[in-house]
């Protein structure tokens, strides 16, 4: 008799405990980012994920009234963790490109980004003539792309799995010139210990590239509910205050 | 499921694959060129020559082969000392960094498998070297080595398939093994599933080859054994 009360007692808070679930799962957003890429996304000495994608993806949660969560995965798992439901939408300054498009779908840009070389101050820096050099660049984004595109068999090109094993590598001198985006490489400069020993190589250069949410092809309604969560915070001025805390100019 | 990006990227997954197998190619026969004298050390019948292969095997079969890795790899690289050192153009290399590291672990393992056979081989073998006045080395050339040898196969052969799983962690330090290849391949595609299960599919291949090999050495090693076997005659 007793096992059979534990037993119906249990269903019972398991059918409850179900229900909450899907009671939930209407306004519960899971944000995920990836947590090395500074200042957009990094790791707080508490082990919380901060930047300036997380702020906005708060300011975008306050906005929608919707109940969420900012989970971190790393860099070339997000697509793949996004199809299979793991998580609703990547913020995690991800460019929107044709080959993502054909995966997922975006919503309007939050950011513009651009991609620019960095190098070892007073070095030479000849775009038609990298040969011998060795280029180093976070596997999966869009420098990456870009430098197989481009310079392969031309430079010798290294592949990482996060940014910071790239600026590792940078400062040991294994790797002689850095691609990434600008902005990233401008806030390691800046504020890094070893960021005044490097400069940037040449100008920026793909300036178009439209940074933005990734949300799965299906969850239109979730792209259109961010869409107008981003209309809002960039007419109220919650964007702008975010944008000041991290730049001293416009990255929109 | 699209199939078809498995063919494209065929290619390119067997080159990765090829660099797998060199790493674990060079990095077991170094490996086991320093296991020899390391697990010979290791039964040594003086206690501080038996200590420092102990500490030896106790570091590398206890850490983690990643963390093994990255200190080879970026650790090393953190000191002016060591850049400006005459090894630099060698630690500089991820391959070189991978094949350090592989074959300190690797030669960690096979120690113990090695000690492990000798120390098998039944005494009686041993005391009937000493009766007909062997020395120690003829004794080890002769009987105990060979002996160990075929002992050793089933354990080593072990070894060598963990090596090559082992080996995926290169992929963390920018070297495009197979696995590198695969995740390389996959930041183009967006096909997790389908490049993975081709690169599994390619390691069971390689491991599969690797046992067969070892099987073939084992029997020709250990045919003496097969005499060993006792008929009974038919009773008929």
């Amino acid at each position: 008799m007793k096992f059979k009360k534990i037993a119906l007692g249990s269903a019972l808070l398991l059918g409850a405990a179900l229900s909450s679930v899907s009671a939930q799962a209407a306004d519960k957003v899971r944000f995920v980012t990836e947590g090395a890429w500074a200042p957009f996304n990094f790791i707080d000495s508490a082990g919380k994920p901060q930047g300036f994608d997380v702020d906005i993806a708060r300011a975008l949660c306050a906005k929608m009234a919707a109940d969420c969560e900012i989970l971190t995965q790393d860099w070339d798992g997000l697509i793949p963790g996004l199809k299979v439901r793991k998580f609703d939408a990547i913020i995690a300054s991800m460019s929107i490109t044709e080959d993502r498009l054909k995966v997922v779908d975006f919503t309007n840009k939050y950011y513009s980004g651009g991609l620019r070389f960095m190098g070892r101050v007073g070095e030479t820096f000849d775009l038609a003539n990298l040969s011998g050099k060795t280029i180093g660049a976070q596997r999966a984004t869009l420098g990456a792309q870009y430098l197989e595109d481009n310079f392969e068999g031309k430079a010798d090109l290294k592949f990482y799995d996060n940014q910071d094993n790239v600026y590792l590598d940078l400062v040991s001198g294994r790797l002689d010139i850095v691609l990434s985006d600008e902005l990233p490489t401008y806030n390691w400069l800046k504020t890094s210990e070893s960021g005044s020993a490097f400069e940037f190589k040449g100008d920026a250069f793909m300036k178009t590239d439209n940074i933005a949410i990734a949300v799965r092809k299906s969850d239109t309604q979730l792209k259109e509910k961010i869409n107008k969560a981003l209309d809002a915070i960039l007419a109220d001025g919650t964007y702008q205050k975010i944008n000041a805390k991290y730049f001293p100019f416009s990255i929109y | 499921m699209d199939f078809s990006v498995v063919i494209e990227y065929f290619p390119r997954l067997l080159e990765g694959a090829w660099v797998s197998l060199q790493l674990v190619m060079i990095s077991i026969i170094l490996g086991g060129i320093f296991a020899l004298p390391i697990a010979l050390a290791r039964i040594s019948p003086i206690g501080w020559i038996r200590a420092i292969p102990f500490a030896y095997i106790f570091f590398f079969r206890g850490t983690p082969l990643l963390v093994q890795i990255f200190l080879v790899y970026y650790g090393a690289s953190q000191f002016d000392a060591v850049r400006e050192s005459f090894l630099w153009p060698v630690l500089k290399e991820p391959f070189w960094c991978a094949i350090i590291a592989f074959t300190l672990n690797t030669s960690a393992y096979t120690a113990e498998i090695f000690r492990g056979a000798i120390q098998a081989i039944p005494h009686g073998e041993v005391e009937a070297c000493k009766v007909i006045g062997m020395t120690k080395t003829q004794m080890y050339r002769r009987v105990l080595l060979p002996r160990a040898f075929g002992i050793v196969l089933p354990a080593y052969g072990n070894e060598i398939i963990l090596m090559l799983k082992g080996s995926a962690l290169a992929s963390t330090i920018t070297i495009l093994d197979l696995t590198g290849m695969a995740r390389t391949i996959i930041a183009r595609t967006y096909t997790p599933m389908e490049i993975f299960i081709a690169a599994g599919v390619i390691y069971l291949v390689i491991s599969i080859v690797i046992i067969a090999i070892f099987r073939q050495i084992e029997l020709r090693q250990n045919r003496y054994l097969g005499t060993l076997s006792i008929k009974v005659p038919d009773k008929g």
